[in-house]
């Protein structure tokens, strides 16, 4: 069958039934309850949760062959909590999990890949994975595909029941005897626990992994005790000085702080730049560069904005200092000025990822998000975006919330240079389809600004973009210009065999990702 | 006064990284100057060419004036150099360390030479010559008025100082003479007067301080070597909102003066004068010329 962004899937995979991807907000018409595998219990009748090692709450949760285990990713690529737990799990002889993780970042010592090659994990669930387990996955590691989910179809996942989570593993800078964590305090402070709240409301066991035991009780509480089972304490639980590693790259790239001034053109060209507009900028090097080029247009016009969102760098805490943004809500804090941050700045608060990106809950707060600043590999010419596989078919990213904010946000901006090195970025056909096209308002790229004729803000866009003498081009121009100077890729050949789905935000499958032919 | 091609700054992109000189055409530089000279290490002189010359031969950037930095007048690379850079058929070539006028004209004969025999239209490519030594100073107005391909003079400072056995600061007052001199040149010929290079890339303000300078003293452009200086150079060249008011308020009250036959004519009690319109129509013409609405 062929879905709405004109890839072809097949009915099944394995045991995965194939839901196509029908076009944005065509599967919303039925909505069952939300399931859980978290039961009602008693108060520990020791008086306290704390258990000696990982291996006795691993045993004590109940973890056999075959069931779903979890973890967040808010420490990064400092995690040491994953390590830890899988190398505990291994030596209790558990095979056959299923990995859950909100993102699986590049730990290294031990790597995952070690967990996948000798059986302990059979299936993967996340919203990406990089490094050497992408480069295993890709290669046909893994018997079952990879489900891969943006960040707010996780918690649509986990509620809905296509994701039962038996024990989640949730690491915390801090942590009380009787559960209450958080990641806001301690040597290892990772900040906001945005991914971990589903996971600790959902899970059939919670167990808090924790370098740092706090007297009872734990201030402030991310993770609450009514929700958690056991409680061990590690030597480490996070790196700080990785936690800003990834996603949050600093630039001194011209090319790169062109784009993102550019950017910043067109959101200080829009009617929507206005007192108490709101904005995420999110990740990457050109995003994060946007936030100091709009800091200073903030101040030309004199307005402030009412909420920044998502993934928060220090310079989004050095807005609110400045008293330019009044709520600085994070589902994850990228650098550890910002992990302080929440516990230092009043409106800087600590949100949960659902409340952040889950379109099937009353209302998140994407829906009220004005602009939107998101990075991609490539983009083709209906503005589709790929986020997750390189110029070799590689596994290069992840989804993020990039899907949900393109959706979420008024006017969604792409940020990407027309080539890297000697690829195209600005191609026909990307490789592989995360984001629809006709949910991105803006491609921004150091060669002009492209504007999607079929967004809902097209028409106003223009108007705004062209009276501010922003350099307009066509999609198709780009395109031509990248092909021009660096010719046309090879086609990257696959086989038949699917090792991973990309599921869309609202659960259907918007693409597929074949194995590497090499 | 006619349309002013605008050659507010000159980015130097090296013939020796394939990233720079793909990357060059994209940031907001007037001119853009692919460099076979000081940034090509010896080694890979003979591939940074023939890099440039398939770059602007058939990837030439759109609305950019193209130039080409050959090597030295004396050096072993300039016959293939000029035979490469010709036949890319780029706006101009400049050559580097330009001190008398007969070496222009030896470089303009060898130009015309390989433009015949390529089918090029001859004269149709322009020289600017870099003036970078006390010579080059001292003979500036001869070297400006050598050839009719000549439409730019340009300062290099730092071996202009060398030269001079003086210490290069950020006051630039050791350079202060050369810039006068050289603009006095160009005025006399008729070419444009391009200054030095700001070198700290690093240093934003110094850049503004200087390039303010640049534009008081009269030049029409300035070199530069990072794409992060080209748009505050751009900036200082280009008339603010304020000027381009005065010059219209100026060359109305001119207008007005001529309609009621007047000999002379005031605005705001300052008597209007021949220099002030001819400010005046240069403001225009470079805000027009920026892509200003006038």
């Amino acid at each position: 069958m062929i879905n709405a962004v004109g890839r072809e899937l097949p009915e099944k995979i394995g045991n995965y039934v194939v839901k196509p991807f029908m076009g944005i907000g065509k599967a919303v018409d039925d909505l069952p309850p939300v399931v859980s595998k978290r039961r009602p219990s008693l108060r520990p009748e020791s008086g306290t949760k704390l258990l000696p090692t990982l291996e006795d709450a691993i045993k004590a949760c109940g973890l056999k062959d075959g069931m779903t285990i979890s973890f967040h990713h808010c420490f990064r690529e400092g995690d040491m909590v994953i390590g830890q737990v899988l190398t505990a799990i291994r030596g209790l002889g558990i095979k056959n999990l299923r990995f859950a993780p909100s993102a699986v970042v590049n730990i290294k010592n031990p790597s995952v890949t070690e967990f996948v090659k000798d059986g302990t994990i059979t299936n993967i669930e996340a919203s990406g994975i990089r490094g050497e387990l992408g480069d295993a996955v890709i290669d046909g590691l893994m018997e079952n595909p990879v489900i891969l989910r943006p960040h707010g179809s996780r918690p649509r996942a986990i509620e809905s029941g296509d994701l039962m989570i038996d024990v989640a593993f949730l690491g915390a800078s801090a942590a009380d005897e009787y559960g209450n964590a958080t990641g806001q305090i301690g040597p290892n402070a990772c900040g906001s626990m945005g991914y971990a709240f589903v996971d600790a409301h959902n899970a059939g066991k919670v167990v808090i992994v924790t370098d740092n035991l706090v007297d009872y009780p734990c201030a402030p509480i991310s993770i609450s005790q009514q929700y958690v089972d056991y409680v061990v304490k590690v030597d480490q639980a996070g790196d700080p000085a990785k936690i800003g590693a990834g996603a949050a790259r600093i630039t001194k790239n011209p090319r790169d702080l062109m784009i993102a001034k550019r950017t910043v053109d067109v959101i200080a060209a829009s009617r929507m730049f206005r007192q108490g507009f709101s904005f995420q900028t999110g990740a990457g090097a050109i995003a994060i560069a946007c936030t100091n080029f709009l800091s200073e247009r903030m101040e030309e016009a004199g307005i402030t904005a009412s909420f920044a969102l998502g993934g928060i760098p220090a310079a989004i805490i050095d807005m609110y200092k400045k008293g330019q943004v009044r709520v600085v809500a994070c589902s994850q804090s990228f650098d550890a000025v910002a992990a302080k941050a929440i516990v230092e700045c009043p409106g800087v608060i600590e949100i949960d990822n659902a409340v952040y990106s889950n379109m099937y809950s009353k209302g998140c707060m994407l829906d009220k998000l004005n602009f939107g600043v998101l990075g991609a590999l490539e983009v083709d010419t209906d503005f589709n975006i790929n986020i997750l596989t390189g110029s070799s078919g590689e596994m290069m990213g992840g989804l993020g919330g990039g899907p949900d904010v393109a959706d979420g946000a008024d006017i969604s901006i792409v940020t990407l240079p027309v080539v890297r090195g000697r690829t195209p970025s600005i191609v026909p056909k990307v490789f592989t389809c995360c984001t629809p096209g006709t949910s991105v308002a803006v491609v921004v790229t150091e060669a002009g600004v492209a504007l999607n004729p079929k967004h809902k803000y097209y028409e106003e866009l223009k108007e705004d973009l062209t009276a501010a003498n922003v350099k307009l081009v066509d999609i198709q121009d780009l395109c031509e210009l990248a092909r021009s100077i660096v010719g046309t890729p090879k086609p990257i050949e696959c086989t038949d065999k699917i090792v991973a789905v990309v599921e869309y935000r609202d659960g259907t499958v918007i693409d597929v990702i074949r194995q590497i032919k090499r | 006064m006619g349309k002013i091609a605008l050659k507010r700054t000159s980015l130097y992109a090296s013939g020796a990284s394939p990233v720079n000189l793909l990357q060059a055409r994209f940031y907001n530089e007037d001119c853009l100057v692919y460099d076979l000279e000081d940034s090509v290490p010896v080694q890979e002189k003979d591939a940074a060419r023939l890099l440039v010359y398939n770059l602007v031969k058939y990837q030439r950037p759109v609305g950019k004036y193209v130039i080409i930095r050959v090597n030295g007048i004396y050096s072993e690379y300039i016959d293939e150099d000029l035979e490469a850079a010709v036949r890319a058929c780029p706006d101009a070539i400049r050559i580097p360390k330009v001190e008398h006028a007969y070496e222009v004209q030896k470089i303009a004969k060898r130009i015309s030479e390989i433009e015949k025999a390529a089918g090029i239209e001859e004269g149709s490519i322009e020289l600017w010559c870099n003036i970078e030594s006390y010579l080059g100073v001292l003979n500036a107005r001869e070297i400006a008025e050598s050839d009719p391909r000549v439409v730019a003079l340009a300062l290099g400072a730092e071996d202009f100082t060398a030269s001079m056995k003086a210490a290069r600061t950020k006051a630039s007052l050791e350079i202060f003479y050369a810039r006068n001199a050289i603009l006095m040149a160009c005025r006399a010929a008729g070419v444009e007067a391009i200054d030095a290079v700001f070198s700290d890339i690093n240093d934003v303000e110094g850049l503004k301080e200087d390039v303010k300078l640049t534009r008081n003293l009269g030049f029409d452009g300035k070199t530069v070597v990072h794409p992060r200086q080209v748009d505050v150079v751009n900036a200082a060249f280009t008339p603010s909102k304020k000027e381009i008011n005065y010059a219209l308020r100026v060359l109305a009250a001119v207008e007005e003066g001529k309609r009621q036959h007047k000999g002379a004519v005031t605005l705001g009690g300052d008597m209007i004068d021949k220099p002030m319109e001819l400010r005046a129509q240069t403001t225009l013409a470079q805000a027009r010329a920026a892509g200003i609405n006038v």
